[in-house]
């Protein structure tokens, strides 16, 4: 991986074609995370917080060991832990490293109406700019996992950048170096789906775990973060992950047929109208005929 | 309906006041305002107008002020609702004009049904933005602090992108006819929401219900 993996192949708000697009043969890159050995440590918190130099905030103790209830715009590696009950009634605890999916098809980046704000590498990176950033949020409402976040202060959004900078200069990211059991893996998205079935295959064969499977959702074209889940039929037990996410029907109504249908409306309009005007022109030309009834 | 305010401003002869200051003054209150929204809405709504946010000094501060511009037009909906609804009832003579609508477009006003102060059509361009105006302002404030809607209440949110830019785009249908109406198709029209008067004969051409109104009880004539 190269620097080239940084070339842009999905601009946000950009009228024209994208420099990028169709410019590589790079493959895309994605972090598979095995939450059946995630065993909650946090040393991706912190390696995150490190790499990326975030300021820290207060922490929230909610009577589990979760950091906070949600990821913040200054906290982009969150692990959610939940106590699960199975069917004959022991407990389970799922532990799920919450983050950016970066989703083939990003709701964000589809929501955004800046140009440049959010971008997607031709490597599958999904990437804030806040420099190009103009605080509308929007891509709040875009996205499908409830990950950007807003800096009240500076009213831009931030979220994990998959340690674009680390990937760019053929590291991994912060994250996956920290994983101390190894559940943490990255690479190219063709080897982190061999990996990730394999294991769940184990999981079904080996370990009582009919339902294992990996998480990559279709309805986002797939995402750059898979999840290896012990029952993958119910994502929803691991911290609300959606069983099907997809960009929200109606932001898609807004930037699809919507849209399409106001540019008609709005230039029909006016073409209208001034056809309008050189057919029947202004109403009062015969009232100057009037005139000198107007005395009479 | 204003002969009272006839009385207020002096008018050039064979003129009728039409707009008092209050009227025009919110006219132009709801109406600049809603141009710098209209501008910087388009920027955000296409990114082939991204440029407009641009030359109007950068896309993040268009963002800052649309919400502020929007208070202030959201103030002129409801100084105008103040000031006109009360005139504003759809009546008989309304629903003929509807009828007649073909008529009007084509500039054969001899063949329309005597109007009011307002016409039906005007009526309509009233509510119209009223309505869209209040959808806009309530959505509106959803989208000026998306980060504030919780994840369980984020149909709202998803509620307020499309219904926000479908009333825009219903207002901006309302105001190009009411533009054209005004600057282009009528004239003395644009002249009398800036001075406030109008000539006779525009009343008695445009609206000649209003002017048997105002003038049919003290004139010994009417016309026809």
């Amino acid at each position: 991986m190269s620097q080239a993996t940084l070339r842009v192949q999905k601009i946000s708000g950009h009228a024209g074609t994208v420099p990028g697009e169709d410019a590589q043969r790079e493959y895309a890159v994605c972090k598979l995370i095995d939450t059946t050995t995630c065993i909650g440590c946090k040393a991706c918190e912190v390696a995150c917080m490190e790499w990326n130099d975030l300021p820290f905030g207060e922490t929230v103790f909610g009577n589990t060991y979760q950091t906070m209830p949600e990821t913040r715009w200054n906290y982009w590696n969150l692990i959610l832990f939940n106590e699960h009950e199975t069917e004959d009634g022991s407990l389970m605890w799922l532990m799920r490293k919450n983050q950016c999916m970066h989703c083939a098809d990003p709701g964000c980046l589809a929501a955004c109406p800046s140009d440049g704000a959010i971008v997607q590498y031709t490597n599958g990176i999904v990437d804030f700019q806040q420099a190009n950033c103009i605080g509308c949020g929007y891509c709040i409402t875009g996205c499908p996992f409830d990950i950007p976040k807003m800096n009240p202060k500076t009213n831009r959004v931030f979220k994990c950048t998959l340690c674009a900078d680390r990937v760019s200069e053929g590291l991994e990211p912060a994250c996956i170096k920290s994983c101390p059991t190894g559940c943490l893996h990255f690479g190219s998205k063709e080897d982190m789906k061999y990996l990730g079935e394999g294991r769940a295959k184990q999981l079904r064969e080996h370990s009582n775990f009919p339902h294992a499977g990996v998480y990559d959702p279709p309805g986002v074209g797939g995402t750059g973060v898979i999840y290896v889940l012990h029952d993958a039929s119910k994502p929803e037990n691991y911290g609300g992950l959606p069983s099907n996410p997809s960009i929200p029907f109606m932001v898609k109504l807004w930037k699809g047929p919507l849209k399409w249908l106001g540019n008609v409306a709005m230039v029909g309009g006016l073409i209208g109208l001034v056809v309008h005007y050189l057919r029947f022109g202004p109403k009062s030309r015969e009232e100057e005929a009037e005139v000198p009834h107007k005395g009479a | 309906m204003t002969p009272s305010a006839s009385t207020a401003q002096r008018v050039p002869p064979g003129h009728i006041l039409r707009y008092s200051f209050r009227e025009r003054l919110v006219h132009w209150l709801a109406a600049l305002s809603y141009i710098y929204l209209l501008v910087t809405g388009l920027a955000f709504w296409s990114p082939w107008l991204f440029w407009i946010a641009v030359a109007l000094g950068g896309a993040p501060i268009s963002r800052m002020l649309h919400p502020w511009f929007g208070l202030v037009f959201i103030i002129g909906i409801i100084q105008m609702y103040g000031l006109w609804a009360s005139q504003m009832g759809f009546n008989d003579v309304d629903r003929a004009w509807m009828k007649s609508m073909s008529h009007y477009i084509q500039n054969q006003d001899e063949s329309m049904p005597p109007a009011g102060r307002y016409n039906a059509g005007q009526k309509m361009l009233f509510w119209g933005f009223m309505i869209f105006g209040t959808l806009l302002f309530l959505s509106g404030l959803v989208l000026w602090f998306p980060e504030y809607i919780p994840w369980s209440l984020r149909w709202v949110r998803y509620i307020s992108v499309v219904v926000h830019a479908s009333s825009a785009m219903a207002t901006v249908g309302l105001f190009l006819i009411h533009v054209y109406m005004g600057v282009f198709a009528e004239r003395g029209a644009l002249d009398s929401v800036i001075h406030g008067d109008v000539t006779e004969d525009f009343v008695r051409r445009f609206h000649p219900g209003w002017y048997k109104e105002i003038m049919g009880s003290s004139t010994t004539t009417t016309r026809k």
